[in-house]
């Protein structure tokens, strides 16, 4: 081919670039990095399993929020039977009582920015949230 | 199999096209989320009567307002132009535009009205929307859904009454103490009276008929025997510009 | 074909970065509205459409107005409007793309857009204007580019081109009439609940529309080299003299039943509109500009000579083109919210933002039909 050289350095020269996340990482060791949210105290058992949680929250965020606020049903019955009121500030936030040591390490780590917090209110640290959202 | 290229392309884009079919049509005729506009007969008519002898906003009683702006962190914004008002007070003329009567009685021209949502039985608001972010429910209260609402405003263009806000910014600044039983709204959504259905599901009147010290606002379901049912069914009422076929649900008692 | 584009003299790229200035200043300026929310433009509680929808409502009559070429071509035979159709043809797309984009800078939650179509309501007629304007959409970029593709083979257009062109005839008709049934259904509104809104809109797209086309076939025949014949640019002229009349006149027939039934609620609007109300009198000096512009367009162009002298008939196309905007876009949305449904007075000024994100959605719109133009002059240069 032509300009061999020049083709060939010109890529070698790319793929270094592309690749820079992966081998940056790796060399400075910050690839075993985990973000560490602080759980909460009072409870151990959350809504559902823990790795479902974490997975699924989201999708579960949704199933919320149309039963709550289109059909008017409050209520949420968990796989094994137990019954929680459907209520962002008043149920999650009521054992995760700090979003900035819980929500926000896996949010920040990843570089979701989910707009929830825009409506729904997060109490101060160490009041218990009242009332029925 | 003796085919040509185009003849292929054309018979797989067909097979493509069909396959598509059923799930295309499942996701156009799929029931939306919203209900119905006619609710079966058991279902209630959730309606309120502001009786305009026992109100007294024209002697500047603000204890409703405040208490439905506080409890759904409804913010000040200090201008009329962005302002945001759930429930307000207006002069006669300003609430009933085609009632003028230059020799009305002084009482009734200077009193003043509160005015709401009047959560219309055939609302026009719910008609246009396009994302059915707003809607009636069975039991006749308009609802606001503020995660699906595009803020296009078509519902308050709608709005005879002009009883819907829109957030022209982030309201959060403008909410003197944040009530952490309901949501704030963030910039770009339309928001106005819920009928408090949120205090309706734990058993409690709204804000505003439970903050009135003078008994002047009653609240209930139309199809029991409420106390709102005997109060409209008896006495002389009006409702803000019934000749458009809304069908309000606020009846103000004279 | 599209290679056109890069090859352009100085006049060209002069126009090219003018345009893009434009369309950088008006996202500077949507960037701060997208930060800080709607604030940022002249908009209230009791005007929550201003300029935005103004220039939406008049840029759908523009795109539906590519149906007046196509009518003579396609069903009567016109053959003098074939070099014309085109442009008319690229016209309706960059109308229709300038016109969705200004609803798109007008919503608040702008990045919920998608919801009207996983939540489709047919009882809104916001969606059907959605749906309408998409198709309309993708019909005119087909029959424009067929056509274009065919012109550079030097071949005849496919004849499934026709019947598209015919349902596209039908489909102009809808998408302006749709758009009209979104202010026309509305019982609070008594300045927008008339039956006369949709042939008002009709009537004065098929003259805005074509006297734009006018300006812009007179602006390829100074500097494009291309000549659209002055047969079809009279008979043009010709729709747009009939349209601007039926317009006015149809203006006329609302000021009628609003003054002499004498009813307060619908005399209110008109009042602010041409005579100012309780002291406010924001729109009437916009109002008088555009019924006179509309007048001295009419005597110009009912005139054949002044008709077919090309620099008067540009300035009569220019004036009913200002003449519209004004009535459809300004005069026409903002009084329907003066006086607000309990009686009360505001008024609406657009602000610095709002004119900037405004021009800038003009000047993606000219970008557009520039580089469209651009490939068509290419392939009409080529030619011969």
């Amino acid at each position: 081919m032509y300009d061999k050289g020049k083709i060939i350095g010109g890529l070698a020269i790319f793929l270094c670039l592309a690749s820079f996340p992966v081998w940056y990482m790796a060399a400075s060791g910050k690839a075993d990095y985990r973000p560490d949210p602080v759980l909460p105290v009072s409870e151990n058992q959350c809504v559902e399993p823990a790795q479902y949680m974490r997975e699924y929250h989201m999708q579960l965020m949704q199933q919320w929020q149309d039963q709550s606020v289109r059909q008017g049903d409050n209520t949420y019955i968990t796989s094994d039977n137990r019954t929680f009121d459907i209520n962002l500030t008043g149920t999650c936030l009521k054992c995760h009582t700090n979003k900035a040591e819980f929500c926000d390490r896996c949010h920040n780590y990843t570089g979701t920015a989910p707009n929830c917090w825009d409506c729904h209110n997060v109490p101060p640290v160490n009041t218990p949230p009242q009332g029925t959202e | 199999m003796n085919i040509d290229r185009r003849s292929f392309l054309k018979l797989t884009a067909l097979g493509l096209l069909a396959l598509a079919a059923k799930p295309a049509l499942d996701l156009i005729s799929k029931p939306s989320a919203a209900r119905a506009l006619d609710g079966p007969v058991a279902a209630k008519r959730m309606a309120m009567a502001i009786d305009l002898k026992a109100c007294t906003a024209g002697n500047g009683c603000v204890a409703c307002i405040d208490a439905c702006h506080r409890v759904h962190n409804v913010p000040d914004i200090g201008n009329r132009k962005e302002e945001i008002k759930w429930l307000w007070e207006a002069a006669y003329k300003q609430a009933f535009p085609d009632q003028e009567n230059k020799f009305a009685t002084v009482p009734l021209q200077d009193r003043r009205m509160l005015v709401l949502c009047n959560h219309c039985d055939n609302p026009p608001c719910v008609k246009v929307c396009p994302t059915q972010a707003t809607w009636r429910r069975d039991d006749g209260i308009v609802m606001m859904d503020y995660h699906r609402c595009i803020g296009c405003r078509y519902c308050m263009a709608a709005c005879p009454y002009g009883s819907r806000s829109f957030n022209w910014r982030d309201p959060r600044p403008y909410i003197k103490v944040i009530d952490d039983g309901y949501p704030t709204r963030t910039k770009g959504v339309v928001e106005k009276c819920n009928f408090c259905e949120e205090r309706l599901a734990d058993g409690l009147q709204p804000a505003c008929v439970e903050a009135c010290t003078e008994g002047a606002l009653t609240f209930g379901d139309l199809r029991s025997g409420s106390e709102v049912r005997r109060l409209i069914s008896s006495g002389f009422n009006l409702r803000r510009k019934a000749e458009l076929g809304t069908s309000p649900q606020v009846y103000y008692l004279l | 074909m599209i290679e056109n584009i890069f090859r352009g003299g100085k006049k060209y790229w002069l126009l090219i970065s003018g345009l893009l200035l434009l369309i950088a200043a008006g996202l500077a300026a949507y960037i701060q509205q997208w930060n800080i929310g709607l604030a940022v433009t002249g908009l209230s509680r009791d005007i929550s459409w201003g300029l935005y929808i103004a220039n939406f409502t008049f840029f759908v009559g523009v795109a539906a107005s590519a149906v007046m070429l196509i009518i003579p071509y396609y069903l009567h035979n016109g053959k003098e409007f074939c070099r014309i159709m085109i442009l008319g043809e690229f016209m309706a797309v960059a109308a229709c793309l300038v016109a969705i984009t200004f609803i798109l800078v007008d919503l608040g939650q702008p990045a919920r857009v998608f919801n009207i179509i996983l939540y489709p309501s047919p009882g809104s007629i916001i969606f059907w204007d959605v749906v309408v304007l998409t198709v309309y959409l993708l019909l005119n970029i087909v029959l424009g580019w067929v056509a274009l593709d065919a012109e550079y083979k030097e071949v005849e257009p496919p004849t499934w081109l026709k019947p598209i062109a015919i349902i596209s005839i039908v489909w102009a008709i809808s998408i302006h009439t749709v758009t009209a049934f979104i202010y026309a259904g509305l019982a609070a509104r008594i300045f927008w609940l008339t039956a006369l809104l949709a042939p008002r809109f009709l009537a004065s797209a098929f003259a805005s529309g074509p006297a734009l086309l006018i300006l812009l076939a007179l602006a390829m025949k100074k500097w494009g080299n291309f000549d659209p014949g002055d047969q079809s640019l009279d008979k043009v002229a010709k729709i747009v003299t009939y349209a601007i009349i039926i317009t006015v006149f149809f203006l006329l027939l609302e000021v009628f039943t609003v003054f002499y039934s004498q009813v307060p609620d619908a005399m209110a609007h008109f009042q602010y509109l041409l005579f100012g109300l309780d002291n406010h009198y924001g729109l009437v000096p916009w109002m008088w500009t555009s019924i006179l512009l509309a007048f001295a367009a009419i005597i110009m162009l009912v005139t054949p000579s002044s008709r077919k002298n090309h620099v008067t008939l540009a300035l009569a196309c220019a004036a009913v083109f200002i003449s519209i905007w004004i009535d459809k876009g300004l005069g026409l949305i903002i009084p329907g919210f003066i006086p607000n449904p309990m009686g009360e007075m505001t008024e609406y000024m657009p602000t610095m933002i709002e004119i900037l994100i405004t021009m800038g959605v003009w000047a993606m719109g000219g970008l557009l039909l520039t580089l469209l133009y651009k490939v068509v002059m290419g392939v009409r240069q080529g030619r011969r």
